[in-house]
């Protein structure tokens, strides 16, 4: 900016344009030609099914039977089988809850905003981001459904007009919830489908060409006639676009509504103004923390180096310490306030935090969501595939404690010290949460299996070919 | 490449949106008749282990409903006439009727005469008589013209908003305390007005809860 003042003393016109040498990250490594993306995304459900995928689908399936055993359980005995009990009665099941939420953000955030930016890294991860979206929010929605007890009674959370006349409290952050999380999960799935309406096409073909009449037939029935033809396309893309418009303010609302669960009540230690950025933030944080616990072994395992690069990597871990960190100064601006507010609740539930009972959850929580991002400053760090995956588990780690740590201190120490307590989850609940890695394992795996783990066409638009320019330096 | 699905799939997605549409209308109309208490409830008649007549006793004989049903002014519960009361006016009157045999069989032995519930509010719910009889909410209200019954049968849906109607609105329900048990009289505002329900109520202090805790305590 220092040559402005020259501008204004020198003619309109420039005489020579000198553009600074930038160049751009290659997003397709090796020169990979249009037909090499292709053969390369659609040999993953093409050929034969690794022996690996089995066995992880069997664990998974294993895994997710506790889930259903937990929650079969839970139904045919009572709400009573988790650990609440006053003054706890918010803990694992809302904890978890607002995990799987969160980790859900990451893709809206890849697949809306980075679209609307024209950020072009998101092409290689944003499919199996959203399918990470969608199948979070079916993990996080077993939690609210079945701590209302008698779960056949969960539609009331809907306005239905009943002969009992119970309408919905709408004063109530969590009627809020009912409607963001709802939102959010169709508008998730609508906009994962839409983009995935060309790339079944290709596959229709493909199993057509191999004389595959079946699976033909179901990739053709969801790929609604498409023929890639000029007026397919057009209208596809101001479908996404207007899909990416609408995702956008979601990434936001979705997770400030879930914030409000507990920013709106009088408690200390909920009751702050920071929270909706704060989980906001700390949801992009868990999101992109999930997407490399995925992503980096399916690009070691299917060898998608050329498609997944490192700089693929590496804005993702810069993202990851961007919203880690702001996340780290929500933990200090938090005991700022709380000193600052002088309040004596505010600054004994947080001292309380830190120091109290359950002190351990707080600094696992420090650690991992505060120190391990700090470790991607590095290069040496961003470049090492395995670290970056084993620092990614500390950031889910991580955050699921954030959430224990909100939640389940600030109730168990609350105005009255004759009602304090200290909680600890029943088996029951343990399982039921444990389990919902294998439910979200299973439909993942369904996921890579079955359909295009990343869009076709879309990385096609970002290889060197599909730029007239390549090449050439002139503009 | 050769076509996989003929040209009439072409209108299929039109044809499934109305359908689901259309399933969704009957659905809605469906549940809404057949799947509520004034479908479910109302008319539910059973056969009783005694033809016992209220059209002819409350009715043509005129008997107060608290002759049998004694306890329904002073406590929660209006209760079921034992056979003993029965007995009071039936060792005079139909004495070998083969009808009565199972009230006779009662009296002698003390087992009570199993008759069907037909009114029946959840466990959930908490239910004075009293205290809606004895502030001018009649019998008629909750229970239909059972003066006019042969075989009693379930009137009125009482279902949670058929509570709530009467409680978000008393004044056009309350009769004046002495026609509580008069089943066809007219209720105050059918009498003499909506003020003077609405003065009814004032007067009456009649508060009824509308918060949860009021009924589900």
């Amino acid at each position: 900016m220092g040559h402005l003042d020259e501008t204004f003393a020198a003619p309109a016109i420039l005489q020579e344009v000198k553009p600074a040498v930038l160049p751009r990250a290659v997003l397709v490594q090796n020169n990979r030609s249009f037909g090499w993306i292709t053969d390369k995304v659609c040999s993953l459900i093409e050929g034969k099914t690794p022996a690996w995928w089995w066995v992880c689908f069997g664990v998974a399936c294993f895994v997710a039977s506790f889930t259903v055993a937990g929650i079969t359980y839970l139904v045919s005995t009572g709400v009573g089988v988790w650990g609440h009990a006053n003054p706890v009665n918010w803990a694992w099941d809302i904890v978890n809850f607002v995990f799987w939420i969160g980790i859900g953000h990451a893709g809206t955030l890849i697949s809306a905003i980075l679209c609307l930016l024209r950020q072009k890294w998101r092409t290689s991860i944003n499919r199996a981001a959203e399918a990470m979206t969608i199948f979070a929010v079916v993990c996080a929605g077993i939690f609210p459904v079945f701590h209302v007890g008698r779960v056949w009674f969960a539609w009331y959370l809907f306005p239905i007009p009943n002969s009992n006349v119970i309408w919905q409290n709408f004063r109530s952050p969590l009627e809020w919830d009912v409607f963001a999380v709802s939102t959010y999960g169709t508008v998730s799935v609508l906009f994962w489908y839409v983009g995935l309406i060309p790339d079944l096409a290709v596959l229709r073909d493909r199993f057509y060409g191999a004389g595959n009449k079946l699976r033909s037939f179901l990739y053709g029935l969801f790929a609604l006639g498409w023929r890639g033809s000029n007026r397919h396309w057009s209208n596809y893309e101001m479908a996404y676009l207007i899909l990416a418009g609408i995702s956008t303010p979601l990434v936001l609302s979705v997770h400030t509504i879930v914030s409000f669960d507990f920013a709106v009540s009088l408690l200390p230690g909920w009751h702050t103004t920071i929270f909706p950025p704060y989980f906001v933030a700390g949801a992009i944080f868990s999101g992109f923390g999930m997407v490399m616990t995925l992503m980096l072994p399916l690009r070691a395992i299917y060898h998608l180096e050329d498609l997944i690069t490192q700089y693929h990597i590496d804005c993702m871990c810069k993202i990851t310490l961007a919203t880690g960190t702001i996340v780290g100064y929500a933990y200090a601006m938090e005991f700022f306030i709380a000193w600052y507010g002088a309040n004596p609740n505010e600054g004994f539930a947080f001292i309380n935090r830190a120091f109290g009972h359950y002190a351990w959850a707080y600094w696992i929580m420090i650690t991992c969501n505060v120190i391990t991002p700090q470790f991607f400053w590095f290069r040496k760090v961003r470049e090492n595939t395995t670290l970056v995956w084993v620092l990614s588990i500390f950031v889910n780690v991580g955050m699921w404690f954030e959430r224990f740590v909100i939640i389940v201190t600030s109730l168990a120490r609350d105005f009255l010290p004759s009602s304090w307590g200290y909680y600890s989850p029943s088996i029951v609940e343990i399982f039921t949460f444990f389990g919902t890695f294998g439910v979200f394992s299973v439909l993942f795996l369904l996921f890579i299996r079955f359909l295009p783990i990343m869009p076709m066409a879309e990385l096609k638009a970002v290889t060197a070919q599909a730029d007239p320019h390549a090449g050439h330096d002139h503009h | 490449m050769s076509n996989i699905f003929p040209k009439s799939a072409n209108s299929l997605p039109l044809q499934l949106i109305i359908f689901l549409f259309g399933l969704g209308g009957i659905m809605t109309v469906g549940v809404t008749y057949y799947m509520t208490p004034k479908y479910t409830r109302v008319g539910y008649a059973p056969v009783q282990p005694v033809p016992f007549s209220h059209a002819l006793h409350a009715g043509q004989l005129g008997l107060d409903c608290r002759y049998c049903h004694v306890a329904v002014d002073q406590g929660p519960a209006s209760t079921v006439p034992a056979a003993q009361t029965c007995m009071n006016c039936h060792n005079q009157i139909k004495v070998d009727s083969p009808l009565l045999g199972v009230v006779r069989q009662s009296y002698e032995t003390g087992n009570p005469v199993p008759w069907v519930k037909i009114h029946q509010v959840p466990d959930y719910v908490y239910f004075n008589h009293a205290v809606h009889v004895n502030r001018g909410v009649s019998c008629v209200e909750c229970h239909g013209k059972v003066n006019e019954m042969e075989v009693v049968a379930h009137a009125q849906p009482l279902s949670m908003g058929f509570c709530l109607d009467c409680h978000r609105n008393p004044e056009l329900r309350v009769r004046e305390p002495g026609d509580v048990f008069n089943l066809d009289s007219p209720t105050i505002t059918q009498q003499s007005g909506a003020e003077a329900g609405k003065r009814f109520v004032h007067d009456w202090n009649i508060k009824p809860p509308q918060s949860c805790s009021g009924c589900h305590r």
